[in-house]
């Protein structure tokens, strides 16, 4: 009983201040202007809607590829190489406890056309014209990335870092040269880890919002964008059916990657 | 690559092992300090030592695992220093097993198979093999979690000779199983030895698992090897005071050297002259340390007929009875302390604290350290 106890003022705080708000903005999405479920009846041929989840979808999954790429590497030398942990820790955490703002700013300050990376470019000689990459859909990919990358990188780090050594060290004395190793015994047994990661990075790059919205094109909008839209509309109910179908696609896909193996365990605390 | 060991020394069907002079420095101590030992084809070597011996250093610069900083090893006559482990083609049982969690058992023990490119139906024959040879079959299947402790050593043991490597090194594999248990694996593990005629290498701390399995021990202590020998030799001959402390229960007795006899040594030790055997020849007046085993003395009383040449008169200071036998605590003239075993037997009178009696060995058991 006591622990219950211990939590019930943040359970109360979270009713109060987080799941009534929830339910009443959803409560919109059926009850607005009368009881009606004409909303999301009206989504299947709402091309605006459409578009815009499926280049949701397409940017969150470009993301968590390139945090996956980008970011595996980096957590295996950060298990690996003990000397040099410290300093790789800080360069990811640095970042991370920037805000979202200004982390989104300095991309801007990078990416505009006369900003450092196409000055670099012009100064060695390798384009005459500042390249068009702020506010592309690019922009946002590399942004995003960015910003998203600790959450790649640390689950699969403690993924690796539970592997026993001397898993490796049998691997090698039964005759698998290194890079053989890392396929047949590192990878697989770091899974668990990798979808973690995925799954943390691609719903939170489902509900990104200041980030596509500064440095994105105008055209490619996220599905947050378009609520923030139509809440300035005053288009309640639409931003509600929006949130809802947001809520309920991370949801779904939280859903089915727990259903996977260890992965509930990636998230779980060590208690040791 | 089992190819290539062969082809240097075809000879027999387990490999022999040149140690030379071997080192492992960490920081500013020497874990291995100079190990030299000449492993013969074919042979069970156990290493033996209390932990931080550098017997388990000993056995991972072997594998591979750790880099001498000096010294050389040679298997086969060849010096394998510069070969990363996976190239050593060396068979090796972890304490923990160190199987792979995400594979079953029957990938578990094909797993060396793979790596040396065996293709899928002769690797299937083969690990069936394995799993009858250490009485697992039908067990294929099965994941390591679904195993017992037991089990778990088990595959580890048939993966770790399904590829036939001519050498099979064991760290402390029986380390973490209960007593009975790690009786009948000692005897499966004799047994496997007998039929595979490979060399194998283990590293125990448990003297009594030393002396049941292997056909010679090397006692390490302090990174250096203290004794190499046959179990007997080393429980009958201990050649310095820590392995006569370390293989069983051993007496010390502080002693003068007082005559030389041949290959004997008069000793005086609690007031009486002892003899002993001494394969040095220490001078008259030399202080020494005489050793017997506590099983081998006996009460003069209970001797009937022959009677062993060393004698000494005691003080009963505690009786034990422990089942099968008695376990007395004996203080001689000058007070040095003196543990006796007997037999038990409802024949033989118990002594009672306090009591006078006079004890007797023979000169074989006992020795000069």
């Amino acid at each position: 009983m006591t622990p219950y106890l211990l939590a019930a003022p943040l359970i109360a705080f979270m009713i109060a201040f987080y799941v009534l708000p929830v339910v009443a903005m959803l409560m919109r999405s059926v009850s607005d202007p009368s009881w009606t479920l004409q909303h999301y009846a009206a989504l299947p041929d709402d091309v605006v809607f459409l578009k815009t989840f499926a280049n949701t979808f397409y940017t969150s999954l470009i993301v968590t590829l390139a945090s996956l790429l980008l970011g595996y590497p980096v957590a295996l030398a950060l298990v690996r190489a003990p000397r040099w942990a410290l300093v790789i820790l800080v360069l990811i955490m640095l970042p991370f406890w920037t805000s979202v703002l200004v982390r989104s700013y300095a991309w801007m300050v990078l990416l505009g056309r006369h900003g450092l990376f196409n000055e670099a470019l012009i100064a060695a000689g390798m384009i005459d014209r500042p390249l068009r990459i702020l506010n592309t859909p690019l922009a946002t990919q590399i942004a995003m990335s960015h910003i998203l990358l600790p959450y790649m990188i640390l689950p699969i780090a403690n993924a690796l870092r539970q592997i026993d050594p001397s898993l490796l060290r049998a691997a090698s004395g039964l005759g698998s040269p290194p890079w053989r190793t890392f396929l047949q015994v590192t990878l697989p047994l770091s899974m668990p880890g990798v979808a973690a990661g995925v799954l943390l990075v691609f719903v939170l790059a489902l509900g990104f919002y200041i980030t596509p919205a500064m440095v994105g094109g105008p055209r490619e909008i996220t599905i947050s964008m378009l609520i923030a839209q139509r809440v300035d509309q005053l288009d309640w109910a639409y931003a509600a059916t929006l949130s809802a179908v947001l809520l309920a696609t991370a949801l779904a896909i939280i859903g089915a990657f727990y259903r996977l193996p260890g992965v509930g365990n990636a998230f779980r605390m060590n208690a040791r | 690559m089992a190819a290539e060991l062969n082809a240097v020394n075809g000879s027999g069907r387990g490999a022999s092992v040149l140690l030379t002079d071997l080192e492992k420095r960490f920081d500013r101590t020497n874990a291995v300090d100079g190990v030299s030992l000449d492993i013969r084809s074919g042979e069970f070597l156990t290493l033996l030592g209390p932990s931080g011996s550098g017997k388990t250093t000993t056995l991972m610069m072997i594998a591979g695992f750790e880099t001498p900083t000096a010294g050389d090893i040679a298997i086969d006559g060849m010096s394998v220093v510069a070969m990363p482990p996976y190239r050593r083609n060396i068979g090796m049982v972890f304490q923990n097993y160190a199987l792979f969690p995400h594979l079953t058992v029957e990938d578990n023990i094909g797993f060396p198979l793979k790596q040396r490119g065996v293709p899928k139906t002769e690797r299937t024959k083969l690990v069936g093999e394995a799993l009858e040879l250490v009485q697992l079959p039908g067990y294929g299947g099965r994941y390591p979690r679904q195993l017992s402790g037991g089990q778990q050593q088990r595959v580890a043991l048939a993966r770790a000779i399904v590829f036939k490597p001519r050498l099979l090194l064991m760290d402390e594999p029986l380390g973490a199983l209960d007593k009975q248990l790690r009786e009948n694996l000692q005897l499966e593990m004799r047994r496997l030895h007998a039929d595979l005629g490979i060399t194998f290498i283990y590293v125990t701390h448990d003297q009594e698992e030393a002396l049941t399995m292997s056909d010679r021990i090397a006692v390490m202590n302090d990174g250096k090897v203290a004794q190499v020998g046959r179990p007997e030799d080393l429980y009958d001959r201990p050649c310095n005071r820590f392995v006569a402390g370390f293989i069983g229960e051993s007496n010390f007795l502080p002693a003068v050297v007082r005559d030389l006899e041949d290959d004997i040594v008069v000793a005086e030790c609690e007031g009486v002259l002892v003899r002993a055997l001494c394969p040095a020849r220490p001078a008259n007046g030399t202080k020494v340390t005489l050793t017997t085993r506590p099983e081998r003395l006996r009460f003069a009383d209970t001797l009937n007929g022959h009677a062993p040449q060393n004698r000494m008169s005691v003080t009963v200071t505690e009786a034990v009875f422990a089942g099968e036998r008695c376990r007395y605590l004996l203080r001689a003239a000058d007070g040095a302390s003196i543990v006796l075993k007997e037999p038990s037997s409802a024949a033989i009178r118990r002594r009672q604290v306090g009591e006078q009696a006079e004890i007797a060995w023979s000169v074989a058991d006992t020795i000069l350290v």
